[in-house]
C-alpha cells in the first residue's frame, strides 16, 4: 500500500506521520490519540469532529489527512494553556453547557475562533457559528450563554492588559 | 433543618473538566492492541429468508479474522430491551438468523484487520434470499393473509404471532360506557404520530476482548450496563462472572441505549477471533439499525360535563414496533397509564393492540410512549374546551390531577404486569400553569391575537403533562462508600450516567449527606465488577432511585463516621454534625475535628476501614409535572409554521442542581420540537430508508430555535432523596401538542398528524372554507380496523371544527 509523509503542527507541537493518501484528517488525529475530535457523522453534518485549522474551523472528516500539510492544527487538547483552560471552556462548564459532552470539543473550537476575530459577538453571530454543530441534549441556549459569557471574560482580560493590547494592534 | 450547601446549587458538571478538554472518556476513546473492525451485514429485503450463504470467500480475504452467519452462533430467544429480569418485552430475538424481518436485520459479521477490508468482506458474503411479501402498514398487519413475521416457532412471550400482535393490553377504570352516558359532549379523533430517531451525537459503538484471564469484557456505549452484562452472557452462554460490561462517558442515550444492541454481536466476533473487536455504526446504520420511537395511530374519546368536567376518557391506540418487540408492551402500556390519570376522570379505558411489521425497530425514546398519548389527550382537550367556550387554561385548572389523588389507573398497568397505585404526594402542577402561562403572556394574547390580518397568523396553545420517577416496585439501586485517608470518599454506583450529569447529582446527594464538599467525593458508575448493581439510566429513576440509594449508604458511612468521631471528641454521637469537611459538637463545649484527621485515625490507628453500602427502590413511581405553553405562526401562503416561544414550567420535586435540571428540560424540549415540526425516519414501499443522515432527518439545529424560556417549581417529594423526583422525560410530551393547539388558535385548524410539515399545514389549510369552517381536518379519519363497533351512544358527535377563522 502507498504511504506518504505528513508534516504538520498540532497543539504548538511538530509532527512528522506517516499516513495513507486517502486517510481522512479525522482518522489520522484519532490514530495518533487525539480523541477529543469526534466521529459522529463523517459527512460534515454534525461538527464533532470539528478542528482549528490555520485558525479556522474545518470538519475533519471531509479533508484528507494530506491536505494538512505544513498547516497549524488545534484541537479541543491543546485549548488550554499550562493546565488553565480558556475562557470558553471555563463558561461552558459554569453555564451548563456541557452535557453528555461529545459535541463540546468542536463547539469550543468554533467558539473560540469565533471570539479571537470577533471579540463582541451578537447573539445571531454566536447562532450562526454554532449552526454548524448538531447538539442533541441542549437547547443550544446555554452555549449561547456561555459565548456571550467568555467573551465578556476575554475583553475583561484585555482590558487589564494594555500593553499587550498595544502589541496586537 | 440546616441550610443545604450542595443539594439545590448549581456546581460544575463533575466530568466536566475531561469533557471541556477533550479527555479521553467515551467508548472509542481507547487503543487496543490487535483490534479489529467489526461490521455487520445489513439485509437488503424487508421481509426474506436465507436458503443460501457463503461465506468461504470472505473468510479468506487476508485481514479476515472472524466471519459469523446463523450458522455459527447459539440460538438463543431473547429481547435486546435493556429492562429488569424478567424482561416484560417478547423473545423474538436472535444474535444472528437465517431470516430477515427488516431492511437492516442482521445477516452476518465480520471482524477484520480495518474496517476498508471488514466492507469488502462484507461484499464477498454471498447469499441466497427468498424474498417473502412484507408487511409495512401497521393497520395491515393483523389483517388476515398478512405475511406472518415472527413464525418461529421457538419465540416467546408473543402476544399472538398468527396476526402479527406483539402485545396487547386492556385496562378499565370504572365504566366509560356509564360515563358517556352522563356525559354532556362527547368527542372523539383520531391521531398519528411518526417514527423519531434518537440520533444521539455519538452512535452505538462497542468494543469487546478477552482479559488476561480470559473473561469478556464489554465496552460500550450503553445506559444499562448491568442489563447488558445478562443478556450477553445467557445469548453467549457464558456464565454472568465471565462477563465484565464497562460503560465508560456516554455521547447521548434519550433510550436508544436501553438496549442490549452491538455487545452480544460484538462479543461473540471477539470470542471467535480470540482479538478484541469494535463495532460502531457509521451515522447511516445508527438510523435504521438501531432503534426509535413507536408509530402510533391513536383514538381518543372523551366524555365531559357542560362546566367541562370530565367524566370519562376511552384511548384506543394500534403501534407498531417494527420487526422485534422490544419495549413494545411496556412503551404502549406508559401511553395510557402516563397519560390518562392526567385528568381526574373516574372512568377510563386503555386498549392497545402493539404489531409487527418489517419495519426498523422500535425501542425505548425519552418519554417512553407518553409524546404520542399526549398529543392525542391534549389535542383532543383542546377541542373540547374550544366547543364549550372555556378557556384551554381554566379547563385544565377544572380537571387536572390533584395533590392527595390516587392513580389507580396505574395499579392495573404496570411494567408489563399489573402495577401499583399512585399517590400525588406532591404537585406543582398549578404554578407549573399560572406561571408558563404568565411567561407566555396567555391572558392578552388569547385574546388579541386572532383578529390578526395577512398572510401571517400567531397564535397561543397549551398542554400539560406528567411521566413517572422510576418504574414503581422494579427499579432499584444500590451504592457503595468508602472512606480515603484524607477525608475524602469513593463512591460506587451502578448508575449510568449517559449526559444528563447523574454522576454530578449523585455526588451531591452523597457530599451533602456527609458533610464534606464536592471535590471530597470521587465517584465510579456503570462498571459491572467494580460498582454495585443498578438497572440502568431510564424510566427517569436515577435521581431518585439511584439517588436514594447513594443516600441511604451515606447515611449509613455518616454514622460510622459519627460514632468514631463520638470516641475522639468524647462526645455524644447525638450532638455530633458534620459539616464542611469537618465534625463538630451542635451543643456544650465547643469541639471538632477534620473529616482528613478522623479518616487518618480510622485507618492507621483503629485499623478500620469506614465503608458501607445500600439498596434501595421505591413502591410508588412520583410523577413530575410540566406545563408548556407555545406561541406560534404560521405563514398561510407556504404553509411554514415557525415557533417564536416555548415556555416550559416543570415540576421536578426539589432540583438537586437547577442549572443541569434547566439543561434537561431545554434538551427535552428540543426533541420534542423536532417530534412536532421535523423529525421523520421514512421508509419507502420496499421497506427502505429514505432519510437515514442528519441532511435529511432533521434534528434542530442553533438558528432554529425558538425562544425558550424554563422555569422550575420545585416541590418536596417525600419519596425522593432531599425531594427530588425526576426530570429528563416529562418535558418532550407538552411540546407538540402546544403547538398543535396553538395553530389551532392562530388559524382554526386541527393537526392531528406528526411531523406539522408545511405541506400537511397547507393542504390543511385548504381545507378551510369562505365560512372558515374546517371540513375535513388535515386527516380524514377512517375507523380503526381492530377495534369492535363502538355502540356507544353519543348524545353529539362533532365531526367539524365550528370556531372562526379571521
Amino acid at each position: 500500500m502507498n504511504h506518504m509523509e505528513l508534516r504538520l503542527n498540532v497543539n504548538g507541537q511538530p509532527h512528522t506521520w506517516t499516513i495513507a493518501p486517502g486517510d481522512l484528517l479525522l482518522d489520522v488525529l484519532r490514530r495518533q490519540g487525539y480523541f477529543g475530535v469526534k466521529r459522529g457523522c463523517e459527512k460534515g453534518e454534525c461538527g464533532a469532529c470539528i478542528v482549528l485549522l490555520d485558525g479556522k474551523p474545518v470538519n475533519s472528516c471531509l479533508m484528507f489527512a494530506a491536505q494538512a500539510e505544513g498547516r497549524e492544527i488545534l484541537t479541543v487538547e491543546g485549548m488550554a494553556e499550562d493546565g488553565k483552560l480558556d475562557p470558553v471552556q471555563e463558561a461552558f462548564l459554569d453555564h451548563g453547557a456541557v452535557q453528555c459532552g461529545f459535541c463540546t470539543g468542536g463547539m469550543v473550537l468554533s467558539a473560540k475562533a469565533l471570539l479571537d476575530r470577533h471579540s463582541n459577538p451578537s447573539e445571531d453571530e454566536i447562532r450562526e457559528m454554532l449552526s454548524g454543530h448538531l447538539c442533541r441534549c441542549t437547547g443550544y441556549k446555554k452555549q449561547v450563554e456561555a459565548v456571550r459569557a467568555a467573551a465578556s471574560k476575554r475583553k475583561k482580560r484585555t482590558r487589564r492588559a494594555p500593553a499587550m493590547l498595544e502589541v496586537v494592534s | 433543618m440546616r441550610e443545604r450547601a450542595i443539594v439545590g446549587k448549581n456546581v460544575r458538571k463533575v466530568d466536566g473538566y475531561k469533557l471541556v478538554t477533550g479527555g479521553a472518556a467515551f467508548t472509542d476513546d481507547v487503543q487496543l492492541p490487535g483490534l479489529l473492525y467489526g461490521k455487520i451485514l445489513a439485509s437488503p429485503h424487508a421481509h426474506a429468508r436465507i436458503r443460501r450463504i457463503d461465506t468461504s470467500k470472505a473468510k479468506a480475504l487476508p485481514g479476515v479474522h472472524a466471519v459469523l452467519t446463523y450458522q455459527d452462533v447459539p440460538r438463543v430467544p431473547h429481547t435486546t430491551a435493556g429492562q429488569a429480569w424478567p424482561e416484560p418485552s417478547p423473545y423474538d430475538t436472535y444474535l444472528l438468523d437465517s431470516k430477515m424481518r427488516f431492511v437492516g436485520d442482521r445477516v452476518a459479521a465480520v471482524a477484520a484487520e480495518s474496517r476498508a477490508i471488514a466492507e469488502r468482506a462484507l461484499r464477498l458474503i454471498e447469499v441466497d434470499y427468498e424474498i417473502l411479501p412484507a408487511v409495512l402498514d401497521m393497520e395491515q398487519a393483523m389483517a388476515p393473509g398478512a405475511p406472518v413475521i415472527h413464525d418461529e416457532p421457538d419465540s416467546t412471550r408473543i402476544f399472538d404471532r398468527e396476526r402479527n400482535i406483539a402485545g396487547y393490553i386492556l385496562r378499565e377504570i370504572g365504566s366509560v360506557e356509564e360515563g358517556f352516558r352522563e356525559a354532556d359532549f362527547i368527542l372523539e379523533r383520531e391521531y398519528r404520530t411518526q417514527r423519531q430517531q434518537h440520533a444521539m451525537l455519538e452512535p452505538h459503538v462497542s468494543i469487546a476482548w478477552l482479559d488476561p484471564d480470559g473473561r469478556l469484557v464489554i465496552r460500550s456505549s450503553t445506559q444499562v450496563p448491568y442489563h447488558c452484562r445478562r443478556q450477553v452472557a445467557m445469548i453467549l452462554q457464558l456464565p454472568v462472572s465471565r462477563v465484565h460490561v464497562i460503560k465508560p462517558r456516554i455521547g447521548g442515550g434519550f433510550g436508544g441505549k436501553q438496549e442490549m444492541l452491538l455487545e452480544d454481536i460484538t462479543g461473540a466476533l471477539a470470542l471467535a477471533a480470540r482479538r478484541p473487536v469494535k463495532i460502531e455504526y457509521t451515522r447511516e446504520e445508527e438510523f435504521y439499525m438501531a432503534r426509535s420511537r413507536h408509530p402510533q395511530i391513536l383514538r381518543m374519546k372523551m366524555g365531559v360535563k357542560r362546566d367541562g368536567t370530565v367524566l370519562a376518557s376511552q384511548l384506543t391506540v394500534l403501534a407498531t414496533t417494527g420487526a422485534y418487540g422490544s419495549h413494545s408492551t411496556t412503551v404502549q402500556g406508559n401511553t395510557g397509564s402516563k397519560v390518562l390519570p392526567l385528568y381526574r376522570a373516574p372512568n377510563m379505558r386503555f386498549e392497545c393492540h402493539v404489531v409487527y411489521t418489517n419495519a426498523p425497530v422500535a425501542g425505548a425514546f425519552r418519554g417512553y410512549g407518553c409524546p404520542q398519548g399526549f398529543f392525542a389527550q391534549e389535542t383532543l382537550v383542546d377541542e373540547i374546551a374550544a366547543e364549550l367556550g372555556l378557556d384551554p387554561l381554566e379547563f385544565h385548572r377544572r380537571n387536572v390531577i390533584r395533590l392527595g389523588d390516587i392513580d389507580k389507573l396505574s395499579a392495573q398497568l404496570g411494567e408489563g404486569r399489573e402495577g401499583l397505585p399512585r399517590v400525588v404526594r406532591s404537585c406543582g402542577l398549578p404554578e407549573c400553569m399560572e406561571r408558563a402561562a404568565a411567561a407566555i403572556g396567555w391572558e392578552k394574547k388569547r385574546k388579541s391575537l386572532p383578529r390578526q390580518h395577512g398572510p401571517l397568523r400567531r397564535g397561543v396553545g397549551m398542554a400539560c403533562t406528567m411521566q413517572g420517577s422510576g418504574i414503581a416496585g422494579i427499579d432499584w439501586a444500590s451504592a457503595f462508600l468508602k472512606m480515603n485517608e484524607d477525608g475524602s470518599f469513593y463512591l460506587q454506583v451502578g448508575a449510568s450516567d449517559v449526559g444528563g450529569g447523574a454522576d454530578t447529582v449523585l455526588s451531591q446527594i452523597a457530599a451533602e449527606t456527609l458533610g464534606v464538599s464536592l471535590d471530597k467525593v470521587i465517584i465510579t458508575s456503570g462498571d459491572t465488577d467494580s460498582t454495585p448493581f443498578d438497572v440502568g439510566a431510564y424510566a427517569s429513576s436515577t435521581t431518585i432511585i439511584s439517588g436514594g440509594a447513594v443516600k441511604k449508604a451515606a447515611a449509613k458511612v455518616r454514622a460510622q463516621v459519627l460514632e468514631l468521631a463520638s470516641r475522639m471528641l468524647d462526645a455524644p454521637a447525638a450532638i455530633l454534625d458534620c459539616a464542611h469537611n469537618e465534625v463538630f459538637t451542635t451543643e456544650g463545649e465547643p469541639k471538632r475535628i477534620g473529616m482528613g484527621d478522623l479518616a487518618l485515625h480510622a485507618m492507621y490507628k483503629e485499623k478500620l476501614q469506614i465503608m458501607d453500602g445500600a439498596s434501595h427502590f421505591n413502591t410508588d413511581s412520583p410523577p413530575p409535572f410540566c406545563a408548556t405553553f407555545a406561541e406560534i405562526e404560521v405563514d398561510t401562503e407556504t404553509g411554514q409554521v415557525r415557533v417564536l416561544h416555548l415556555a416550559t414550567a416543570v415540576d421536578p420535586g426539589t432540583a438537586i442542581n437547577p442549572m443541569q435540571a434547566e439543561g434537561q428540560v431545554e434538551g427535552a424540549v428540543t426533541q420534542g420540537l423536532g417530534y412536532a415540526l421535523t423529525e421523520e425516519l421514512t421508509l419507502d414501499a420496499a421497506g427502505r430508508p429514505v432519510n437515514p443522515s442528519f441532511l435529511d432527518y432533521k434534528i434542530l439545529g442553533a438558528k432554529d430555535m425558538p425562544k425558550l424560556t424554563t422555569i422550575l417549581v420545585e416541590t418536596d417529594e417525600p419519596l425522593g432523596p432531599y425531594g427530588a423526583k425526576s426530570i429528563s422525560e416529562v418535558p418532550i410530551n407538552g411540546v407538540a401538542p402546544a403547538i398543535a393547539n396553538a395553530i389551532f388558535h392562530a388559524v382554526g385548524v386541527r393537526i392531528r398528524k406528526l411531523p406539522i410539515r408545511p405541506e400537511d399545514m397547507l393542504r390543511a389549510l385548504r381545507n378551510v372554507g369562505q365560512d372558515g369552517i374546517l371540513r375535513a381536518g388535515c386527516l380524514p379519519a377512517p375507523p380503526l380496523q381492530f377495534t369492535a363497533p363502538g355502540g356507544l351512544p353519543t348524545r353529539r358527535r362533532l365531526t367539524t371544527c365550528p370556531t372562526e377563522v379571521p
